[in-house]
């Protein structure tokens, strides 16, 4: 068995919520409750799940762009956590990030070439202008874009084209691990795929590994090698991309899958319409937290806290009911 | 052959901003039969929310202005009705729900006052009389304890439930056309597939006409009978839904279908997706004669820069606006 490029373990941010007459910590979001996965090298890793399920405050966390509350990430073997700031900036250059919306995350004030370029002079990539120039150049090439673009400003570009200016930025420092965080979304339909195409296509050329953040199922299965589905804060099924698409296991995926669109009007399937809305991750369900909302439901599911289990190689599900462990 | 409800012909919407001229929508033909849903696709830009916007009559004017085109509705031209009048056909005859349930509904209002308001304004009702109504609304939408939350504001409901306000406002005069913008573009996947099952639900119920804008193919696929794909503030392709998806003829319709990584077909082998090169085109300033998808597309000939393909019928009900047909 390889050493995982990444390795998840029970990962949790709670998010303080304050009130009162002192400021007092009142209640507690509980964004992620205990997460745990691997990552291996060169795969692509899909972290799906509806809005508020935890799974961007996953990605930030194992970046430390905001400290997890516990848990344990490592890279490489290294401890993530507990690294001093020297150690984890030297780690940056390892593991990079590229935001969902590319029109908020670039400076509008810095120049293309500064904005890629500014890594390579942090880490001290590039010792004179003339060779951070020619590897910013170089970089807009790999991503489809012009070498002259660089003394451009954002705004001169569309949004498929900031986005691969987002992508240039993480490739700059020739990173390992790529946390994608809804990199297409903010994209229209005919500009995604190319972003898509993109993405793996760097994927190859570089050996890069990618924890691909997204809502869009469709999206999600066609970049995957794995997918994980969230659901307030949790991971209740991961698996294979295909055999997850094809044999979901977990009541909420089924009903996941089940909700998307397909175009294609000949296609009527049975349709599982889930009730009411997703609670609120302040005050999380007990036990299984889709419970409910669940059509599966036995009694002990709202006491019994559920863990995944390997219902097929690679295949987990938390869910007691499917995995056959139910206790009336 | 159904009776057109809503016949649109030659509309264009233009916005005369400083930075010039932005042709937001340049010569527009639809129609909607009665009882009919007509989907129209696009992407960002594509002018088909200011389409919808026009025949509400809801163009900020200026900078908007329709310069030229007629909005047919049940014999009328909605162009040439003074205000009052149009105000008597929007939100009762013709009514819309947008996109973003959050900031269409006014924060400082209960939801019951925003439905009551329209029925009081349509319907004549009493205040008593409204609020029950809008009870009932809230019921028909399913929204559970509709007497408890008709009391409530925005804040207190979640998305899903914001659009089934919107939903309920919208159809609280039992309107002829519901014109849909993107109704479930900001809400959870799960939470789509409850708005759409509703809205199919209260069609068949009510026997409404919808016009449902969207950039989604499968939303499409799953709720309009008849489609028009527009690109670059026209529409280039017409056609019923499963002729569509099954022969489409534009090379932009093409290319939108093969782009989409398709969740149906997981099981067969995986395939790179077909992206359309280049960016959706600028409607500002002068627009260049031609077809409008012709630098990004894949069969341009010189003819294609030289005039704009018109839209001709090719089949019957299948129209569309390209040199190869």
């Amino acid at each position: 068995m390889p050493e995982p490029l990444l390795r998840v373990r029970n990962l949790k941010k709670y998010f303080p919520i304050r009130g009162g007459l002192f400021s007092r910590e009142v209640a507690r979001v509980h964004a992620v409750d205990d997460v745990s996965f691997d990552l291996m090298a060169g795969e692509t890793l899909g972290l799906v799940g509806e809005s508020g399920c935890g799974k961007s405050t996953t990605g930030r966390a194992i970046l430390r762009l905001i400290e997890p509350t516990a848990g344990e990430v490592s890279f490489q073997g290294q401890n993530v956590t507990t690294l001093d700031k020297r150690a984890l900036r030297a780690l940056r250059k390892e593991m990079q990030i590229i935001f969902q919306d590319p029109y908020a995350s670039l400076n509008p004030r810095m120049t293309v070439g500064s904005i890629i370029g500014e890594a390579l002079v942090i880490h001290k990539l590039a010792p004179t202008r003339k060779a951070r120039e020619e590897r910013v150049a170089q970089l807009l090439e790999t991503v489809g874009l012009l070498p002259d673009h660089l003394r451009r400003y954002p705004h001169e570009f569309s949004g498929g084209q900031r986005q691969r200016i987002g992508i240039a930025r993480a490739l700059a420092v020739s990173p390992k691990l790529i946390i994608a965080d809804e990199p297409v979304s903010a994209l229209d339909v005919s500009i995604q795929a190319q972003i898509i195409n993109l993405l793996e296509d760097l994927q190859a050329k570089f050996g890069l590994t990618y924890l691909f953040i997204a809502h869009d199922l469709s999206v999600v299965e066609h970049i995957s090698t794995r997918v994980a589905v969230m659901y307030l804060g949790k991971i209740v099924e991961i698996a294979p991309a295909k055999e997850l698409y094809t044999n979901p296991r977990h009541p909420y995926t089924e009903a996941l899958l089940s909700a998307v669109p397909i175009p294609d009007p000949t296609m009527r399937r049975k349709r599982i319409l889930l009730e009411g809305d997703v609670p609120s991750p302040i005050n999380p369900p007990s036990g299984c937290r889709f419970h409910t909302r669940c059509a599966l439901r036995v009694p002990s599911c709202s006491a019994n806290e559920q863990t995944l289990k390997e219902v097929a190689p690679g295949h987990w599900v938390a869910c007691q009911v499917r995995t056959g462990v139910a206790t009336k | 052959m159904v009776q057109r409800l809503l016949d649109v012909k030659g509309l264009k919407t233009y916005f005369y901003t400083d930075e010039g001229v932005v042709r937001a929508v340049d010569g527009v033909d639809l129609y909607i039969g009665k009882g009919e849903t007509l989907g129209v696709v696009g992407e960002s830009g594509c002018g088909k929310s200011v389409t919808a916007l026009s025949v509400m009559r809801l163009i900020p004017q200026p900078p908007g202005r329709i310069v030229e085109g007629t909005i047919g509705y049940n014999g009328r031209n909605l162009l040439d009705l003074p205000p009052a009048q149009m105000r008597k056909i929007r939100g009762k005859e013709i009514s819309m729900i947008f996109q973003e349930p959050m900031t269409s509904l006014n924060p400082v209002f209960t939801v019951g006052e925003q439905i009551a308001e329209a029925i009081r304004l349509h319907e004549g009702l009493g205040r008593r009389d409204a609020m029950a109504k809008a009870v009932e609304m809230l019921k028909i939408v399913h929204i559970p304890n509709a007497e408890r939350r008709v009391k409530e504001y925005p804040h207190q409901l979640s998305g899903g439930m914001r659009q089934r306000v919107m939903i309920g406002m919208a159809l609280s005069c039992s309107p002829n056309l519901l014109i849909a913008d993107e109704p479930t573009t900001a809400l959870d996947v799960t939470i789509q597939a409850q708005i759409l099952e509703l809205l199919n639900e209260l069609k068949a119920k009510l026997g409404m006409a919808i016009m449902l804008i969207t950039h989604d193919m499968g939303v499409i696929a799953e709720t309009a009978q008849r489609v028009a794909v527009m690109y670059g503030a026209q529409i280039v392709e017409e056609a019923p839904v499963t002729e569509l998806f099954k022969e489409p003829l534009h090379p932009y319709t093409q290319g939108l279908l093969r782009s989409i990584p398709r969740i149906d077909l997981a099981a067969t082998r995986k395939q790179k997706l077909e992206a359309i090169p280049g960016t959706v085109p600028t409607l500002r300033g002068d627009v260049k004669p031609g077809c409008r998808f012709a630098p990004r597309c894949a069969f341009a000939k010189p003819v294609c820069t030289e005039a704009t393909p018109p839209l001709k019928e090719i089949r019957t009900g299948h129209k569309v606006a390209c040199v190869l047909y």
